[in-house]
């Protein structure tokens, strides 16, 4: 058990020096690093998921030698084992996923810059589901956001610097937001350790002092990490920044970057404020509220795109709606089912933009629909992964999709005046998600005569469909085989707190 | 509530900063006033920040003349926040005046709703 405590630590800072390292070789050796260093991530944290399941209990990882209250802490249980695994299978398989693109649309000198780029977000991530302390989740939010701006313009055109910018402008606001809750928590507080804030914070309440600068506090946070995550008001930058970047950045960017400040988000509500204290207060009915819009609005826009990248980015707004409204809906299964779709979206949403590029490189490059009329004869695996994973969105069952609206819909069972609210929202987006993905299935599907573009098979490019095959065998092993994933999930969100 | 924003001026002064820079930020077309309102959105945390760890009476917490009791010194964990923030702040204003640049060299403009509008009619 000694060994295997040492494993969050080692995590963090391997992702984190492989970002510096990477930006000294060159390109190919480069590459060779990032997957090394991300499959022993991987590898590490599969074991200290199994060791942690066996032991039934996380623990606390002192950072240098101070004790609590002075020092910094990592925490790690089953849920941030798991879902560091999860993300560093996901972004394997993004980043292995768009390397031919990479060569195609990025300078040869910065190739390596790439992977400093990869490198660092994954540290961010690591740190965010790791980290016990407030300050330090803050810095590892602002590396994140610079990680992201940078993957999103590394392919120089306008539209993406463009989106890099309203990327920036939109996120830094949420930044600053956090910033301020975060500071006035310490002045109410004193205390910068997540488990010493909340003893505070329940004193607090129990004593009465400080109501309005709590909640504030609180607002404050909440609607800084929705604003970063692009919830529904706030995901003007989303289409522009998804659609336009390479496509491994966009995989990681919609499937990565807005868990990560989810994760973050669960962690202030069972870790720094306490589950009851945030239900009372009226900051989860805001995000329920929005939740709701978002799953609307996004699927509305989507119907009306015609390119089919800003389809799928369109479609993540929705997505992102749903994990909000389980978080909003103020009960614990509505988290497990807020978590289990954050792994199902990861995994699908990456699995939609890999394959969509494959199609529209059989289309000439082009990204409307008509030009895309029978790709999927052209680019067979493309083709059927894509089917997937509208499958798996629209929710049909045997795909990961189906198993988390089915766990929305029972959570949303135990409430009492939203329930009417949720179910009906689930349901019209799911019409909705249907019109959009199922007609867009229906038109790479249909054959067309004197087709004079090129066909790819599975022999020409080996390990894009290695990697299509296995987006599409997660995506149905976690539809086939969620009972005990989900039990995972709750197990972890037990010994959360 | 009056005599609280009196006693309080400088949380007072750095929460109108902070909008100031926010709708800076937000409304202004122009880059680099965007980025002028980032900075003063920062800096006005900042500001609060540093103002919390100051109590009446104390000195800069460096221990000189062998003084070592707390009570002769403010509170020096605001100040390190303040540092990993401005440095926070220092990388982000670098990034964005990079993307800055690289958008003056493309389009000669610096004002962000034209060349949106330009980029809508290349139709890319």
């Amino acid at each position: 058990m000694d060994m295997v405590r040492n494993i969050p630590f080692f995590s963090i800072m391997l992702a984190m020096f492989s970002g510096p390292v990477c930006s000294v070789l060159p390109g190919k050796v480069a590459r060779v690093v990032n997957a090394v260093v991300i499959t022993l991530i991987m590898g590490m944290s599969a074991v200290l998921l199994y060791s942690l399941n066996v032991s039934g209990e996380s623990f606390v990882f002192m950072m240098g030698h101070f004790p609590a209250p002075w020092g910094n802490e990592i925490r790690a249980g089953v849920l941030e084992a798991g879902m560091a695994m999860f993300f560093c299978m996901v972004m394997l398989l993004s980043v292995l996923g768009g390397i031919k693109k990479l060569f195609d649309e990025v300078v040869e000198s910065k190739h390596n810059l790439y992977y400093v780029l990869v490198g660092l977000m994954l540290s961010s991530l690591l740190a965010l589901v790791y980290t016990n302390d407030l300050f330090t989740a803050y810095v590892f939010v602002e590396i994140n956001t610079i990680s992201a701006c940078g993957l999103i313009m590394i392919r120089e055109n306008g539209r993406t610097i463009e989106a890099a910018v309203r990327y920036m402008v939109m996120s830094l606001i949420g930044s600053a937001m956090i910033l301020l809750g975060i500071c006035m928590l310490y002045d109410i507080t004193g205390h910068l350790l997540m488990s010493n804030i909340k003893e505070s914070v329940t004193a607090m309440t129990a004593g009465g002092s400080y109501p309005e600068p709590l909640l504030f506090t609180i607002a404050l946070m909440s609607v800084g990490l929705a604003i970063k995550c692009a919830l529904f008001p706030f995901h003007a930058w989303l289409p522009d920044a998804y659609g336009y970047s390479t496509v491994s950045s966009a995989a990681i960017l919609s499937s990565l970057v807005s868990k990560g400040y989810i994760f973050l988000l669960i962690k202030i509500i069972y870790r720094v404020i306490g589950f009851d204290i945030y239900t009372d207060s009226g900051v989860i009915d805001v995000l329920f509220f929005f939740g709701l819009a978002g799953m609307i609005f996004g699927s509305v826009s989507a119907i009306r795109e015609n390119d089919i990248r800003r389809m799928i980015a369109y479609s993540s707004v929705a997505q992102i709606g749903y994990i909000f409204m389980g978080i909003g809906m103020g009960t614990e299964f509505g988290m497990v089912a807020s978590v289990f779709h954050m792994l199902s979206h990861a995994s699908t949403k990456s699995l939609l933009f890999i394959s969509a590029i494959g199609l529209t490189d059989v289309s000439d490059g082009s990204r409307r629909f008509e030009p895309l009329t029978g790709s999927a004869y052209r680019n067979r695996i493309a083709g059927l992964a894509f089917a997937v994973g509208s499958l798996s969105m629209v929710g049909v069952p045997l795909f990961s999709g189906f198993i988390s609206k089915l766990l929305f819909a029972e959570a949303a069972v135990s409430l009492r005046y939203r329930m009417i609210a949720v179910l009906v929202v689930l349901g019209v987006s799911t019409i909705l998600n249907a019109i959009y993905f199922m007609k867009t299935v229906i038109r790479i599907y249909t054959p067309v005569e004197n087709d004079h573009y090129p066909h790819v098979y599975l022999k020409d490019a080996p390990l894009y469909s290695i990697v299509l095959m296995a987006f599409v065998t997660l995506n149905v092993l976690l539809g086939v085989m969620s009972d005990p994933i989900v039990a995972l999930i709750r197990k972890g969100l037990g010994m959360f707190s | 509530m009056g005599s609280n924003l009196t006693v309080n001026y400088a949380e007072v002064i750095a929460m109108i900063l902070f909008v100031t820079g926010f709708a800076n930020l937000l409304l202004q077309k122009n880059l680099i006033k965007k980025i002028i309102g980032f900075n003063i959105m920062d800096s006005s945390i900042y500001l609060f920040l540093a103002v919390k760890g100051y109590i009446t009476g104390r000195t800069v917490p460096i221990v000189v003349d062998n003084v070592t009791s707390v009570e002769a010194y403010i509170n020096p964990i605001p100040a390190g926040l303040v540092l990993t923030g401005i440095v926070v702040s220092v990388s982000v204003s670098a990034l964005m005046l990079s993307l800055t640049i690289r958008l003056y060299r493309r389009y000669q403009t610096l004002n962000l709703d034209e060349i949106s509008t330009r980029l809508k009619k290349e139709g890319m």
